[in-house]
């Protein structure tokens, strides 16, 4: 089983999440990188490959001390370090490198040390959408989901129990942001944003960061902690404009990406125990649970509503509460990751009993990029 | 004119003659002389087949009300709320928008329903494409 050979020794996110007003965005990718190379019990000298993304592999490796012989700058949005996992390893693979460290740092809220995003007006998205009053991913992301409602008759009330049973998961995890229970209703009362979104159908803007360390599986066993396997990897991108989307109700990048991982790991849907799915927005685990096939076309809102995806539930989705209670830095796939790590440790706050393969799923920009990780404690 | 504070494209060579139909009250398109496709943003080279054979022509302005968030936070050239849209042209592509002469509400903005160009400067250079309830 799986395609892979390479293995998770090291993760961890940074010591604080939340608010972290003293460090810089670059001390937040440090700190989470120092984590989990003493949760790997390795020294900066022992990596020899470096991906992040938005940050440079040059600044990261020179910050960090370390003399890489192998680095990826991907930068694709929040899937970024989904897609970094499946470059190292097929650069451990193929001999480039033998042991990378993947980071994630962002000042989201607190801004410390952050680089700003414009959107260049001579760019297509700043001469064909944003003379048209976008301001940022809450009046974006949501563009196509009228359209998807319409199309499949999801209701408003179905979208909202994505929040609910993302705060229930939330409630079992103690570094949550959020973690009081909500119901519908207050999902349809908090303040409008942008309709048909309200604000506890947006994700939170904090702080933080995550590291991962890759090795070959041959050698995972030589680390302290229990290894995580890789058995498939899936990655696409599709394009930088949500109005240009090629369908509003599927993403495309979504569609490449979660069935390429699915192929290489060799497994099933019926085969997985646990579920991540980036959701910076309330609609995207929709769309994350049909394009990846756990559900068919329109089925998905009656499949959260019904509580599936809840603690209890067949199919347990976003275990640490999501971007949507527990944290979202902005790019929030190395936080996805982190948790899948931690439900094939057996460590996560949720645990899942016996959970032995994760599929890990994520969203760049606004649709425009996806990366897919299947993991699993069982080495084959 | 539109109230000043939009983000103000900047044209390159490549989009040039698109923002010159504006300006003249056309929105032109373009279509490949090998496939037929019709599309958008404009590009010198079609995206479906990769052929250069392809020229800019007027578009009918004729659209349907794709899909749309209403914004309700404050933007430099709007006032809240206001929808930011995608229509789909007669003609195929898809574009993003505002809709005016029309409540910036749920009830008022349907999906689907018929919509028409028209054109608002936002200075001597730059025209903005912006569609309206279709007249009939």
């Amino acid at each position: 089983m799986g395609a892979r050979s390479v293995a998770i020794v090291g993760a961890s996110e940074t010591t604080k999440l939340g608010v972290v007003p003293d460090m810089s965005q670059i001390q937040l990718h440090a700190d989470a990188a120092l984590n989990a190379m003493k949760d790997a019990g390795l020294k900066p000298k022992d990596i020899d490959g470096v991906a992040t993304a938005v940050e440079t592999p040059q600044q990261i490796a020179h910050y960090l001390g370390i003399t890489p012989s192998w680095v990826d700058g991907t930068s694709v949005g929040g899937c970024s370090f989904m897609i970094h996992l499946r470059h190292a390893a097929a650069a451990i693979e193929a001999g480039l490198a033998k042991t990378i460290l993947i980071t994630h740092g962002e000042s989201g809220r607190s801004r410390v040390g952050q680089p700003g995003r414009s959107v260049p007006p001579s760019s297509l998205n700043g001469q064909f959408e944003q003379p048209f009053g976008p301001f940022g991913p809450p009046t974006m992301f949501p563009i196509p989901v009228l359209r998807y409602m319409k199309k499949y008759g999801v209701t408003h009330e179905q979208i909202a129990m994505v929040s609910v049973v993302q705060r229930e998961w939330a409630a079992k995890n103690p570094r949550a942001t959020f973690k009081d229970p909500i119901t519908v209703d207050d999902v349809l009362n908090s303040r409008m944003i942008a309709y048909p979104f309200r604000l506890l159908e947006c994700c939170l803007v904090t702080d933080g960061g995550g590291a991962l360390i890759v090795t070959h599986r041959d050698r995972a066993k030589d680390f302290p902690q229990k290894p995580v396997y890789v058995l498939g990897t899936g990655e696409s991108v599709e394009t930088p404009m949500i109005s240009q989307m090629a369908d509003f109700t599927s993403s495309r990048a979504f569609s490449v990406a979660g069935p390429t991982a699915f192929k290489e790991a060799g497994i099933t849907h019926k085969d997985v125990d646990h579920l991540m799915i980036y959701d910076a927005f309330a609609h995207l685990p929709l769309y994350g649970l049909e394009d990846l096939g756990f559900v068919g076309r329109g089925e998905a809102g009656r499949f959260i509503a019904e509580r599936n995806t809840a603690p209890g539930g067949k199919l347990p989705v976003n275990t640490n509460g999501g971007g949507l209670s527990y944290m979202h830095s902005g790019m929030y796939g190395m936080y996805a990751l982190q948790e899948s790590v931690r439900q094939m440790r057996g460590t996560a706050p949720a645990q899942i009993p016996g959970a032995k393969i994760s599929v890990c799923h994520g969203v760049g920009g606004m649709f425009a990029a996806s990366g897919t990780i299947i993991f699993s404690n069982q080495a084959a | 004119m539109l109230e000043p504070g939009r983000a103000k494209p900047v044209p390159t060579p490549e989009t040039q003659h698109f923002w010159d139909g504006t300006k003249t009250g056309e929105l032109r398109l373009q279509r490949c002389g090998e496939c037929s496709k019709v599309y958008f943003p404009p590009r010198p080279f079609c995206p479906e087949c990769g052929s250069r054979n392809v020229s800019a022509f007027k578009a009918s302005g004729k659209a349907i009300l794709y899909s749309y968030v209403i914004h309700h936070r404050p933007v430099p050239g709007f006032k809240p709320p206001y929808a930011i849209a995608v229509v789909e042209l007669a003609e195929g592509p898809r574009m993003m928008t505002n809709i005016v002469d029309c409540e910036q509400t749920p009830e008022a903005l349907q999906l689907d329903m018929p919509l028409e160009v028209v054109f608002e400067p936002m200075d001597d250079t730059i025209t903005l494409p912006l569609f309206r309830p279709a007249k009939g």
